[in-house]
């Protein structure tokens, strides 16, 4: 029996010798791409220019990152509180690590210069499809370097893929940091050599073109300039070798160059861009510039998502008003009333948000919203006010009842009900939406975020999500960066002239004269009209104000509505409005409403920009591996 | 068989506990104190913001010990024996380093064995000389001196004097309950210098408050504070 056993197998083992080794062992994979596959072939490459595309690097992202949830990145810097129960600790330190905001990808840029180098040797690709790939990874490489350079400082600037040659000696590889300015400068020639690649393109949002392009170098130069130019104010964030802070004389040139470029946009040379203007109420056209995705003429540069393809995005679901929420969730980011009062009255000036009259009585309104009115239209375009309604639902945000006697009636759970003195039946005596102190989701400053939220059914949907684009440049911005160029280069009609246009836009239509343009002008309209979009930070650290708006003071009730447009102004703690209804029968206040400036509880410390928060800390890591970088300033 | 397998069994066990003990390192024991000094005098800061920095080269990639200096200006630090070189970050302080040489800079070379003190000298800007509170009638009033340490090229002018009050001993510009700033234009005379704070009404009510002042240098982050005193009300 054995002996058969064995016989059989030894028979089996021979007929199986008769296998081909050569066909079974060299099948070609079947999940992955030879470069010979790729590189022939359009449809390949632009999907892998697709995934360089997906790893754009905002500091202001819809994307969790690191599990760092993307509205985070959004609402930061006392901009707004955040309403959820983990995250009130924003609230209660005194600052930023000197680590937040640090990137070194060079992964990324080793990838990009792969692209490059590849692309360029390939040779089946129609002239023309390769240029504009070139072009569109020239661009991303661009971007990221203009990336790391607002948040590091100079870096190695590396155009070619590095490779190890296993002898031991890495010290070829090791390259020092490059100034500052040849960073930017760097941004600036790549802009200039690749436009004329790019096709000009209103249509076209989600890749580059020409005007992202153009756009891309008049805000770089713009940077440059600034930092230039107002890098004196804080000597100490410099570094001797240039890797950190240009020279002042500088400042000149980099502004030329961002009014240069800006102007190429402008006047309509590299496409028909314009300010959206499309809808009548003024609010709802400034809000719609961020869902409207038909024909948008203002938007110059996106991250787009799309419904049902996978790349989608739940910013609405985070912070949609919790009320009739299409989640049991919402409201996260809660505008601060600093910020809320940062928007002019229509004649320019800038005034506090009426809670109290001259005599410090209250003041009676009869509709919510009644106390926002005479505003800046962007004010409701960004914020959604006490009154209002998405999605066709009024936000019912309200604080409580105020008795005759001032004492004020209010519930700690969301629409908690309570008897009334005078009354039998009890009734709701709180919003749905809040405000109540400490209740995640709920409105506690009294605002929700209306910026970015998508109106659409079923956008706050953990199932649906939303497509809404993350808008990177637009029309308005490019204004604006012409305006601030153009004022620094003492042409203040110029710079007049741009800043109307977009506070036209948002009914702001007394037009500024030339004479009261200032920096704190400049300071101030890129604060509203880009607010939430990722600009802030950036904007604070290269005019070197950041360590005075935030200097770790806390703010008294007082100071808050003081000098309200002024550049420097301290912005250490979100503050927050709450409205009241009165509830006083027989008196002629009956039913209006007063509001109330409030500091949260869960508001405990004061943010203070430390002078090594203006450029990251470049890990032990990194230069450990690479003794020739050298680290930033005050760290 | 069975036998066999009993005896591997232990044998195993006996390794595996064998090699517990191998791959753990016994805990840091040696202690290294001091404070920020002048003259002897301590410096007194802002808690958690200056810091100093133990690097210990010699094991490969390097990174800092950090070593966060409290109000009063002490530090300190649970290390291993061993050779440390103690710097202060570059333009950390209200103070300047002392450059001894050529070559060391202003970097003080630490052999850490046992438990040791270690006092680091720096040049302030300014000390508060004299710092007085006196508390009542729901305020507080401070005065002091002015001493301008750093003269010549390094010189750095005063922007601001502040008397900060606060319910616990930790007083801030983070950490207060009420505040009052002096600015430079409003500085007469260096040598006699006084502010006087409201004391809010505080909850639950308590007879007394901490204060301290400190004084902001112009282009240098952190502020030179006086010690922290307790003022009854």
């Amino acid at each position: 029996m054995k002996k058969i056993f064995y016989i059989l197998l030894i028979g089996v083992l021979t007929l199986n010798w008769g296998c081909d080794d050569d066909a079974f062992l060299n099948r070609p994979p079947t999940n992955i791409l030879t470069d010979a596959q790729i590189w022939n072939s359009e449809e390949q490459v632009l999907s892998v220019l697709g995934d360089l595309y997906n790893r754009y690097v905002d500091i202001a992202t819809f994307k969790t990152i690191n599990d760092i949830p993307g509205w985070t990145t959004i609402g930061d810097f006392n901009e707004a509180f955040w309403s959820e129960a983990g995250r009130y600790n924003a609230f209660q330190n005194s600052g930023w690590d000197v680590r937040s905001w640090a990137a070194w990808d060079y992964g990324y840029i080793r990838e990009m210069n792969l692209f490059i180098q590849k692309c360029t040797a390939a040779e089946k690709l129609d002239p023309g499809v390769k240029a504009r790939f070139l072009a569109e990874a020239r661009f991303l490489r661009a971007s990221y370097y203009f990336e790391l350079v607002k948040r590091m400082g100079g870096v190695p600037l590396i155009l070619e893929p590095l490779t190890y040659d296993f002898s031991g000696d890495p010290s070829y590889l090791q390259h020092p940091r490059a100034k500052e300015s040849e960073i930017y400068d760097f941004v600036i020639s790549e802009a200039e050599a690749i436009k004329a690649d790019l096709p000009a393109n209103v249509g076209e949002k989600s890749r580059a073109t020409r005007a992202a392009a153009l756009a891309m170098e008049a805000r770089a130069a713009l940077y440059a300039a600034s930092i230039a130019k107002y890098g004196t104010n804080t000597p100490s964030v410099a570094l001797p070798g240039g890797e950190v802070g240009i020279p002042a004389s500088m400042a000149q040139g980099y502004y030329t160059k961002a009014l240069a470029a800006a102007k190429a946009i402008i006047d309509g040379s590299v496409g028909a861009y314009a300010l959206y203007t499309k809808k009548p109420d003024l609010s709802e056209n400034f809000a719609s510039i961020f869902y409207d995705k038909a024909n948008n003429p203002e938007v110059i540069f996106v991250e787009d998502y799309k419904l049902q393809s996978g790349k989608v995005h739940y910013f609405t679901g985070w912070n949609q008003p919790r009320y009739g929420a299409e989640e049991e969730e919402g409201g996260r980011i809660n505008p601060s009333l600093n910020f809320v009062e940062a928007f002019e009255k229509l004649d320019n000036t800038f005034a506090p948000i009426p809670t109290v009259n001259a005599a410090g009585t209250p003041v009676y309104y009869d509709n919510q919203v009644d106390i926002f009115a005479g505003r800046d239209a962007r004010l409701a375009g960004t914020v959604m006010l006490p009154g209002t309604t998405f999605k066709g639902r009024a936000v019912d945000i309200w604080a409580g009842f105020q008795l005759g006697n001032g004492t004020v009636v209010s519930g700690d759970d969301r629409g908690a009900q309570k008897t009334l003195p005078g009354k039998t039946v009890p009734e709701q005596v709180v919003g749905f939406d809040g405000p109540i102190d400490g209740f995640e989701f709920t409105a506690q400053t009294g605002f929700y975020l209306r910026k970015y939220l998508d109106p659409v059914v079923g956008s706050g949907q953990r199932g649906v999500n939303s497509e809404v684009w993350l808008v990177r440049y637009r029309f308005a911005e490019v204004l604006l960066n012409a305006a601030e160029a153009a004022f620094h280069l003492g042409q203040l009609p110029v710079a007049a002239e741009y800043m109307n246009i977009v506070r036209a836009r948002a009914g702001l239509v007394t037009p500024l004269k030339a004479a009261d343009i200032n920096f704190d002008r400049i300071v101030h309209e890129r604060r509203v009209e880009l607010a939430f979009e990722g600009h802030y930070l950036y904007d604070m650290k290269r005019w070197r104000i950041a360590h005075q708006i935030m200097d770790g003071n806390a703010i008294s009730q007082a100071e808050l509505s003081k000098d309200l447009g002024k550049a420097t102004k301290r912005n250490t703690q979100p503050y927050g409005l709450w409205s009241y209804k009165i509830y006083n029968p027989g008196s002629p206040t009956n039913g209006k409403w007063i509001y109330k400036v409030t500091k949260l509880s869960r508001v405990t410390g004061a943010d203070r920009f430390q002078l090594g928060n203006y450029y990251s800390y470049i890990s032990d890591d990194v230069v450990n591996n690479n003794p020739k970088i050298v680290r930033n300033p005050n760290h | 068989m069975k036998v066999t397998v009993q005896l591997l069994t232990i044998f195993l066990l006996g390794f595996v506990m064998l090699s517990c003990s191998k791959d753990n390192f016994t805990d840091p024991k040696s202690t290294l104190t001091g404070q920020i000094v002048y003259n002897g005098e301590p410096i007194g800061v802002e808690f958690n913001q200056v810091r100093l920095q133990l690097w210990q080269p010699g094991f490969g990639k390097l990174a800092p010990i950090d070593a966060p200096v409290d109000q009063d200006g002490s530090y300190s630090a649970l290390l291993f024996n061993g050779n440390y070189k103690l710097v202060v970050p570059s333009g950390r302080g209200p103070f300047r380093t002392i450059q001894q040489d050529a070559s060391k800079k202003d970097t003080l070379y630490v052999a850490l064995s046992g438990n040791q003190t270690l006092d680091v000298e720096v040049q302030p800007y300014y000390m508060i000389r004299n710092a007085s509170f006196n508390g009542g009638e729901g305020k507080v009033a401070a005065s002091l001196k002015l001493e301008k340490i750093i003269i010549g090229v390094n010189a750095k002018d005063v922007e601001s004097v502040s008397l900060f009050i606060n319910k616990t001993n930790f007083v801030s510009r983070a950490t207060n309950i009420g505040v009052v700033d002096l600015n430079a234009a409003d500085l007469k005379d260096l040598n006699s210098i006084s502010l006087t704070v409201n004391v809010p009404a505080l909850v639950p009510a308590q007879d007394y408050v901490f204060g301290r002042v400190g004084v902001k240098i112009k282009d240098v982050e952190d502020m030179v504070f006086s010690p922290v005193q307790k003022i009854d009300l």
